[in-house]
């Protein structure tokens, strides 16, 4: 079949879906673990019952994540109704009122695509909407993943049959000319990359995408497997046209089993189409893509770990000179990229190098994608230009913070990022920008912590994680760290002296001219951020043994306030694992300081009308028994 | 003993497909994790044999990576996620009641075989914060208490059925 003849299919196969009433629901990973799979089944049962024949299109991420799970109801005739948080209770209701008849249930709803429905909010007009631009994910939540007529219908794979008639140079030069860096967090420009491993002796080459998207708090390369995987499959393709490749590897970790199955279907639809296979569209190119299922290992996002994980070694990284454009995959020249990376060529190759240039900063082109969560509103996925400022992307894209409460920082970049404070919330972000402030784009996690978390112990925490994915090569990295880590669990716990913040300085210093790869060389970022924007924090931990936040366990008390607790009611004391509160019925409770593990369960089970539990720091600060406890009077 | 002539059958059945390249390794491994549950020593040794290589070298990533585990799972696997926006939502909360109340430690099974507790860096639903899964049911936003009430229907009686049945 000619690419003509398929474009053909797949438009009339697309127009008939848009013509008639259809139904989208989210069903990425994120979708599903809110509960979309069993509205799907509901949906199914409810449509039968009716026995009305609507196609129910499992879409991926629709970014709302808070809205999570997504039920949008197309109708070609009238309203187009988005629905947050659908159960499969309220499905009947959806059924019967729209699908079988007229009634939109938009009491029901989260927003309509249409303008002017009085109290009902239009989607596209929400502010978030203004401040994205949407580049990488356009197709996301919007095309059927599973479905490659779908991402045809949409344009795809027309680029990837405009660059077979193109020369290697042509594509190269129009991507050098577009600025497009590298999406996995260093930034290094795309072209350099393609150009050298297209000039390097040996054969075979390969082509290989990075989606070991190891950063906790980091699912954007995960999302766009899931909702949109042809389009990387296209990058990947042309990318293996304009080096010379014939082979191809996704290295997708196995934690991501639907990322797996998704781009599993969609290399085999394309193959079935010769999108793939050894004469694309018969030019005479060919090019087959395999899946590789990482073990899990953060280490492995490196470069040459990667290599060495896809070799079935210890994923471990070797200094670099050779780049793998001269000794990559089996020492044979490789060019490696991340999922968004690739992601953007089809689009680069079709609207040529302005388009991409004329969005972004002077050194940073195109969009960034982050992923938002932690204490923020409306958490979930934004692509934005880069440039944009924390402040839009967190108040106005994410809605603010959670609850009354204060902005505190926002951790940009994982374990090899840093905690940005308040004062940097109106500095743009790009590559050079978050480079100087201490932190890094990284894979572009971005999470928001209010006053209620504490800042030595974020930095714990990342350092926790480092030192546990260390993969053991560099003495400073592997040794180093856990030093460092000793230190801050000194600090967290109290046993701290002023001077060991020096020590933790040099100690990062050290780690990161000691360690051969970026996870060693960043590793200390996390701290040496806190400790620059949030130094009174550490010196109240060491000088006062006071965690402000509370969240230190050795620094804090659990503490039952008599006038606010109700004597009749028993919740703490009947579920304490370890009885340590105390106080019969018409008595205060008193939790026993001795006994308790700070466990927070009591906290947790007080009933909020009476919110009698509260943490108190430092733990001196805890009233001594008999002075209060008959003081008050509820 | 059958549990291990069955294991050692279900290997060479994975085996019998396969070429006897090195850079096969991991993705034998994670073959036999997914028939078995889990790689016993014995398959290492039979892996090493297949492939050419000293056991201490399929001992060595195996151990390397996060997804392989030496040790069976219990019959309810419980992981709690300890990605950042968890840790900040009180993560390590919801792991400790879970160690009490299961009386292991996170990469332990109980001695009954009924559970087994894991720790993971980050199951990417930040937005449901703090979560655990059960199998493979998601608890969202949970506390120390609801971790310990969530246990409930899992747990076994001295007759060894579950206390929900």
């Amino acid at each position: 079949m000619s690419f003509a003849a398929i474009q053909d299919r797949a438009r009339s196969e697309w127009e008939n879906l848009q013509g008639r009433t259809h139904m989208l629901v989210s069903a990425a990973t994120c979708g599903r673990a809110a509960g979309s799979q069993d509205v799907i089944d509901a949906l199914g049962k409810e449509l039968a019952r009716h026995s009305l024949d609507v196609p129910v299109i499992q879409v991926g991420c629709m970014e709302l994540c808070y809205a999570d799970p997504l039920v949008i109801i197309r109708k070609a005739d009238s309203l187009s109704v988005a629905y947050a948080n659908v159960t499969p209770e309220i499905v009947p209701r959806l059924v019967e009122g729209y699908i079988a008849g007229e009634d939109p249930c938009l009491e029901l709803a989260l927003g309509t695509y249409e303008e002017g429905e009085g109290e009902t909010a239009c989607i596209p007009e929400l502010p978030r909407y203004e401040h994205e631009l949407r580049l990488v994910l356009r197709r996301c939540g919007r095309i059927d993943p599973e479905n490659i007529d779908h991402y045809i219908a949409t344009g795809g794979y027309s680029v990837l049959e405009k660059a077979l008639r193109m020369s290697s140079d042509d594509i190269i030069g129009e991507l050098e000319r577009s600025g497009l860096r590298g999406r996995g967090g260093a930034g290094f420009p795309t072209s350099k990359k393609w150009e050298q491993c297209r000039k390097a002796e040996g054969k075979p080459k390969y082509v290989i995408c990075n989606a070991d998207e190891g950063d906790p708090g980091a699912f954007m390369d995960r999302v766009v497997l899931e909702s949109d995987p042809h389009q990387v499959i296209e990058g990947m393709t042309i990318a293996g046209y304009a080096i010379g490749a014939e082979r191809g590897y996704v290295y997708v970790r196995a934690e991501y089993p639907l990322a797996i199955r998704r781009v599993r279907i969609a290399l085999e639809q394309a193959t079935e189409l010769g999108l793939l296979g050894d004469d694309i569209l018969g030019s005479g190119f060919g090019f087959n893509i395999e899946i590789a299922a990482g073990a899990g290992a953060f280490v492995s996002g490196e470069s040459t770990a990667l290599v060495a994980a896809m070799e079935g070694r210890r994923s471990e990284p070797r200094t670099r000179p050779p780049r793998l454009a001269e000794a990559g995959l089996w020492g044979k020249p490789t060019l490696l990229n991340n999922v968004k990376t690739f992601a953007y060529i089809p689009s680069i190759v079709e609207h040529g190098a302005d388009w991409l240039a004329s969005s972004g900063t002077e050194g940073s082109k195109g969009t960034a994608v982050f992923t938002l969560a932690g204490k923020v509103v409306s958490s979930g996925l934004a692509e934005v230009p880069m440039g944009t400022t924390l402040r839009r992307l967190i108040y106005d894209i994410g809605g603010g913070i959670t609850g009354d409460r204060q902005f505190k920082a926002v951790q940009i970049g994982g374990p090899s990022g840093g905690c940005l404070p308040v004062s940097l919330l109106d500095s743009p972000i790009d590559y050079d920008s978050l480079r100087e402030a201490g932190s890094m784009m990284g894979s572009g996690g971005m999470i928001v912590m209010d006053e209620n978390n504490c800042m030595v112990d974020a930095a714990r925490y990342f350092l926790d994680f480092s030192t546990r994915e260390s993969c053991g090569k560099c003495t400073m990295c592997r040794l180093g760290t856990l030093q460092m880590l000793r230190i801050l669990e000194d600090i967290t716990s109290g046993r701290a002296k002023l001077k060991d913040m020096d020590r933790l300085l040099q100690l990062a210093e050290d780690v990161k001219d000691g360690s051969l790869c970026g996870l060693g060389r960043t590793a200390p970022n996390p701290v040496l951020t806190t400790l620059r924007y949030f130094k009174d924090e550490y010196e109240a931990h060491i000088r006062d043994k006071t965690c402000a936040a509370r969240v230190c366990k050795d620094l804090i008390v659990y503490y039952i306030l008599p006038d606010r607790c109700d004597r009749a009611c028993e919740h703490c004391v009947l579920t304490c694992p370890t009885e340590a509160i105390k106080g019969g019925k018409g008595e205060s409770k008193v939790i026993d300081q001795e006994k308790c593990t700070k466990c927070g369960t009591c906290l947790d089970v007080c009933p909020p009308e009476y919110d009698a539990v509260v943490k108190l720091s430092p733990v001196s600060s805890l009233p001594s028994p008999g002075k209060t406890e008959r003081s008050g009077k509820r | 003993m059958i549990a291990r002539d069955q294991s050692s059958q279900a290997l060479s059945q994975i085996l019998e497909s396969r070429s006897r390249d090195r850079g096969n390794l991991i993705s034998l491994l994670q073959e036999t994790q997914a028939k078995l549950g889990y790689i016993p020593r014995e398959a290492m040794q039979t892996i090493a044999d297949f492939l050419g290589i000293p056991r201490v070298e399929v001992w060595g990533v195996a151990t390397f990576y996060n997804q392989f585990r030496l040790t069976p799972l219990g019959k309810h696997h419980t992981v709690v996620c300890m990605g950042t926006a968890c840790h900040l939502a009180g993560g390590n909360l919801i792991l400790e009641a879970l160690e009490r109340e299961l009386d292991i430690k996170a990469g332990e099974t109980s001695a009954d075989g009924n559970f087994s507790l894991e720790r993971v860096a980050c199951i990417g639903c930040c937005m449901l914060a703090p979560v655990a899964l059960i199998g493979d049911r998601i608890y969202p936003r949970m506390t120390p208490f609801k971790a310990e009430e969530a246990l409930i229907p899992y747990r076994q009686n001295s007759d060894g059925k579950n206390t929900a049945d």
